[in-house]
């Protein structure tokens, strides 16, 4: 059951980012990134992180997407296509991602995974909740803190570069 | 870790996302197609930093914190971003790249 | 035995009157900065005074004056051993300069009331006044070369400053760059000097290297350069330096050109005080000189010697009465070095030192009085020239007076000061070489006849038309006048001989008769020649000028040393090695350098291209360049 979900959803994921970064419709490369984060946060459900899973949905898919879509339709035409890409672009995207996609599976291939062994630890809302806040070992509470400056400057720079102008203001 | 998939598996598709992202990233002319190629990319580290932590170090946590500040940060960058591709667009009225290039020398 | 800490006041309070008249004085009237100035220098007077009294006075033990140190502080530490210290030394010298130079100054700060009064600048002058004194203070103070070789150069600058004072004068520019060039280029040689004897003994300070018992000359002897040892190197190097500075032959050619600045800078600085600094040094480092390196000692007494007859000579030809002061105190202060040179160490055999000391204590009063009453000829005549003077003693009787008086002692008639100190020098250079001592014999003759040519010139002889009749000078400039003249006539009564010796312990001197007589009467005859030539307008003079024909006309050029020194440096220094050298850097190194700043540039012109501002064009570098990267690792480990 596992076994075919995964593939399932690896295929899923494949298909629509290649989908989402080749259809000339931008609406539609929103949608197909969205399938693309909702089947990642199934291979975290595979792997038993529903917390994970969970942010990946609401975060992602919830806000994210919906943030680009807000903006796809500020800026640009539903309607309206693509040009084909140029074709330098074309080649030199297409050439690094071959060839880099060539030489990582060759490094991972060539790599032997070792497991360390040990028993698996069940990953609860508390354990999680401890743990982002602990200052003992395994405590993230300083990363957690840097990520909350880190908001709040997206948050202020977000706002400060998208407000108009005081003459544009005027203007308008 | 799930009976039957080796992590070799989940690492290939990781990798051919986040190529796809790269591809795309160069590819697309539109600057929110290519912020939506960026959003790849990272969501294809998620997935390995996730993978790795289940599989090697199950008695640990930190690939799974580190995925969850990942998603915090991508939540930053999306919004910087559009807020920069507005800006763009209200100044010279589309957002294709090749049209963002005043500030080259 | 310590109470001195006072002393460390007597330099700092110039350089604190130096501070503020230097940043201040433009905004007072000048002659706030005049007062102050002398106010400070009298106060520095007075605590040299005091001193002197109480060193010289408080009683010594049995191994004489020993050397005090009220102050010092570690201020650059190079080594573990090697230290460079600022701090206050007295002793017997050291004490006897203060009381020189504080008397000297002290006497120039007032007489420059009257003098500078009116100029342009006044409170400048007064601020480099200042400066020069804590320089000079500093200098003799120093506990240690490397602390003296900072003050000498400050000195250095602070002359340059006063010899440019009207620098808006050409000929006051060049003789101030040209007295900075000769004294630095001599100053280049005590560096090396000191660089090499701190690298032998490993110390700076005086009481270490002047210890006759020291020890840290150790390693000196194993060590020579070309034959000649190492210790003999470092000290006629480091004589090279005060021979800068005592305008000693070669070097002396500053000296007469330094008369472009003011009559009173004169006076202070290159008659009675800056330029015995090099004789100060020679002394301070006697006992170095006498035990390690005689062969050094003895190219002093001979430059000495040679200084003296040589400038001697000059001074007959020149008219202009400011120059011929200068030329002899060039001659004086060969003597002062002749008798370092020929000195020994420690009682009698130490008189040359003692007499030394004696000479320039006593030069430094006379010659201040002289440059002073000639300040004051010049400054009711208004010119340098002695053929523009004559008659002048019915006009100025206190200069008349005081300038015959200084011309007595330096022609060395008893009892003046001039007579004693000059007739132990005589007695010390005829113990040792009568050679020299027959040149010094013959230039006492010749000071004799030039100083009372200037004298019979300037105040008898026939009345010029002056534009306006000359009148005494001020108040505030013949006090300093007639006390530096009582200090004259009355300075050779001090015992010097038990104060100022080469070893701190005194002895007896007596008159040596054989020598004395002779000498006052060469001094007599040459003020009789003098007398017979130029106290009547005759024409004698200008026959007997024209009898010698080229030798006069080459004394008169001071024999061609300056065109010898401007066609060294400009047709052959500058010609074949600065333009050449210059080229070089111009066109090779510069160009050079250029050069790559314009590759640079070209480059980066044709490669902007490159920056398409093209963002995916940048993505794609940046991937396909991790790439190569990580495939360049992969083949390579």
């Amino acid at each position: 059951m596992n076994v075919v979900m995964f593939y399932l959803l690896s295929a899923i994921i494949l298909i629509f980012s290649l989908l989402s970064i080749t259809t000339r419709k931008i609406l539609r490369a929103a949608v197909y990134l969205l399938f693309v984060l909702v089947a990642t946060s199934g291979f975290y459900f595979l792997l038993n992180y529903e917390f994970m899973a969970a942010v990946q949905l609401t975060l992602y898919a919830g806000g994210i997407v919906v943030l680009i879509i807000f903006s796809i339709l500020l800026t640009s035409h539903i309607s309206h296509k693509f040009k084909h890409p140029a074709l330098l672009n074309l080649l030199m995207g297409a050439g690094v991602a071959v060839i880099g996609a060539g030489v990582a599976l060759y490094i991972i291939f060539n790599e032997k995974f070792t497991a360390n062994g040990q028993p698996e630890l069940p990953v609860d809302m508390t354990a999680i909740g401890t743990q982002l806040l602990s200052t003992e070992k395994n405590g993230y509470v300083l990363p957690f803190e840097l990520i909350s400056v880190l908001l709040l400057a997206a948050i202020i720079a977000a706002i400060v570069i998208a407000k108009k102008g005081k003459q544009e203001e005027k203007e308008s | 870790m799930i009976q039957g998939i080796p992590i070799y598996h989940f690492l290939v598709v990781s990798t051919l996302m986040f190529f796809i992202g790269v591809c795309g990233f160069i590819i697309r002319r539109n600057l929110i197609t290519m912020l939506m190629a960026v959003e790849l990319i990272l969501n294809s580290v998620n997935i390995n930093f996730v993978v790795f932590n289940r599989y090697l170090y199950p008695d640990q946590l930190q690939g799974h914190f580190f995925s969850l500040f990942i998603v915090g940060i991508a939540a930053a960058e999306a919004a910087v971003a559009i807020a920069l591709i507005i800006n763009i667009y209200r100044r010279i009225n589309n957002i294709e790249v090749e049209n963002v290039n005043e500030m080259k020398f | 035995m310590t109470g001195f800490e006072y002393t460390i006041l007597i330099p700092l309070i110039p350089l604190a009157i130096f501070l503020i008249t230097g940043l201040l004085g433009m905004k007072w009237k000048p002659a706030v900065s005049g007062i102050l100035g002398t106010a400070g220098m009298g106060t520095s007077f007075l605590l040299s005074v005091i001193t002197a009294i109480s060193y010289f006075f408080g009683g010594h033990g049995e191994a004489g004056f020993s050397p005090i140190i009220p102050a010092n502080i570690t201020w650059l530490k190079l080594t573990e051993t090697l230290h460079i210290k600022m701090g206050v030394l007295l002793d017997p010298i050291s004490v006897m300069m203060l009381v020189v130079i504080t008397t000297v100054s002290f006497m120039v700060h007032i007489y420059s009331l009257g003098y500078m009064k009116g100029e342009k600048g006044f409170a400048r002058f007064y601020a480099f006044l200042s400066l020069f004194s804590f320089s000079m203070l500093g200098l003799v103070l120093a506990t240690n070369i490397f602390q003296m070789y900072i003050f000498w150069e400050l000195v250095g600058v602070s002359s340059f400053l006063l010899i440019g004072f009207y620098y808006e004068k050409p000929s006051a520019v060049a003789a101030s760059k040209k007295a900075f060039i000769v004294t630095r280029f001599a100053d280049l040689g005590f560096l090396i000097g000191i660089l090499i004897l701190s690298f032998i003994t490993g110390t700076f300070d005086f009481d270490q290297l002047t210890n006759p018992q020291a020890s840290v000359f150790g390693g000196a002897a194993s060590l020579g350069f070309m034959g000649i040892s190492a210790m003999t190197w470092a000290m006629v190097l480091i004589f090279i330096g005060g021979a800068g500075k005592s305008a000693m032959f070669p070097l002396h050619i500053w000296l007469p050109d330094a008369m472009e600045g003011p009559t009173p800078v004169s006076a202070l600085i290159h008659a009675a005080t800056m330029v015995v600094a090099g004789v100060f040094l020679v002394a301070r480092m006697f006992p170095v000189f006498h035990f390690q390196a005689p062969d050094a000692l003895e190219v002093v007494a001979w430059v000495g010697g040679f200084t003296s007859l040589f400038a001697a000579v000059i001074a007959i030809t020149q008219f202009d009465i400011k120059r011929v002061l200068a030329f002899s105190t060039l001659s004086q202060l060969g003597y002062m070095m002749l008798a370092l040179g020929v000195s020994g160490y420690g009682g009698e055999e130490g008189l040359g030192y003692m007499a030394s000391m004696f000479h320039l204590f006593t030069h430094a009063m006379f010659k201040a009085l002289l440059f002073l009453g000639a300040g004051s000829i010049i400054h009711a005549v208004h010119s340098n020239y002695m053929y523009d003077m004559g008659g002048l003693r019915k006009y100025m009787p206190i200069t008349h007076i005081t300038f015959l008086i200084a011309c007595l002692t330096i022609a060395g008639v008893p009892p003046l000061s001039g007579f004693f100190s000059k007739d132990e020098i005589l007695v010390a250079a005829f113990n040792h070489n009568k050679i020299l001592f027959g040149i010094e014999y013959l230039v006492a003759g010749l000071t004799a006849f030039y100083m009372f040519r200037l004298y019979f010139n300037v105040f008898w002889g026939k009345d010029r038309h002056y534009h306006h009749t000359p009148h005494e000078s001020p108040l505030t400039m013949s006090i300093p006048l007639m006390f530096l003249a009582v200090a004259s006539v009355f300075a050779g009564f001090l015992p010097f001989s038990e104060l100022v010796t080469s070893d701190a312990k005194p002895f007896e001197t007596e008159m040596h008769l054989m020598i004395a007589v002779p000498s006052v009467l060469i001094g007599l005859v040459g003020i009789f020649f003098a007398w017979l030539l130029y106290k009547k307008e005759s024409r004698v003079p200008d026959a007997i000028a024209a009898k010698f024909g080229i030798l006069y006309k080459a004394t008169y050029n001071k024999f061609y040393f300056d065109e010898i020194y401007l066609f060294v440096t400009k047709k052959i220094i500058f010609n074949y090695i600065s333009r050449p050298v210059a080229w070089f850097d111009r066109h090779i190194i510069d160009g050079f350098m250029v050069g790559i700043g314009l590759v640079t540039e070209k480059t980066s012109y044709l490669i902007k291209g490159m920056q398409s501002g093209q963002l995916q064009h940048y993505a794609f570098a940046f991937v396909a360049g991790t790439l190569a990267l990580v495939l360049s690792i992969l083949y390579f480990l």
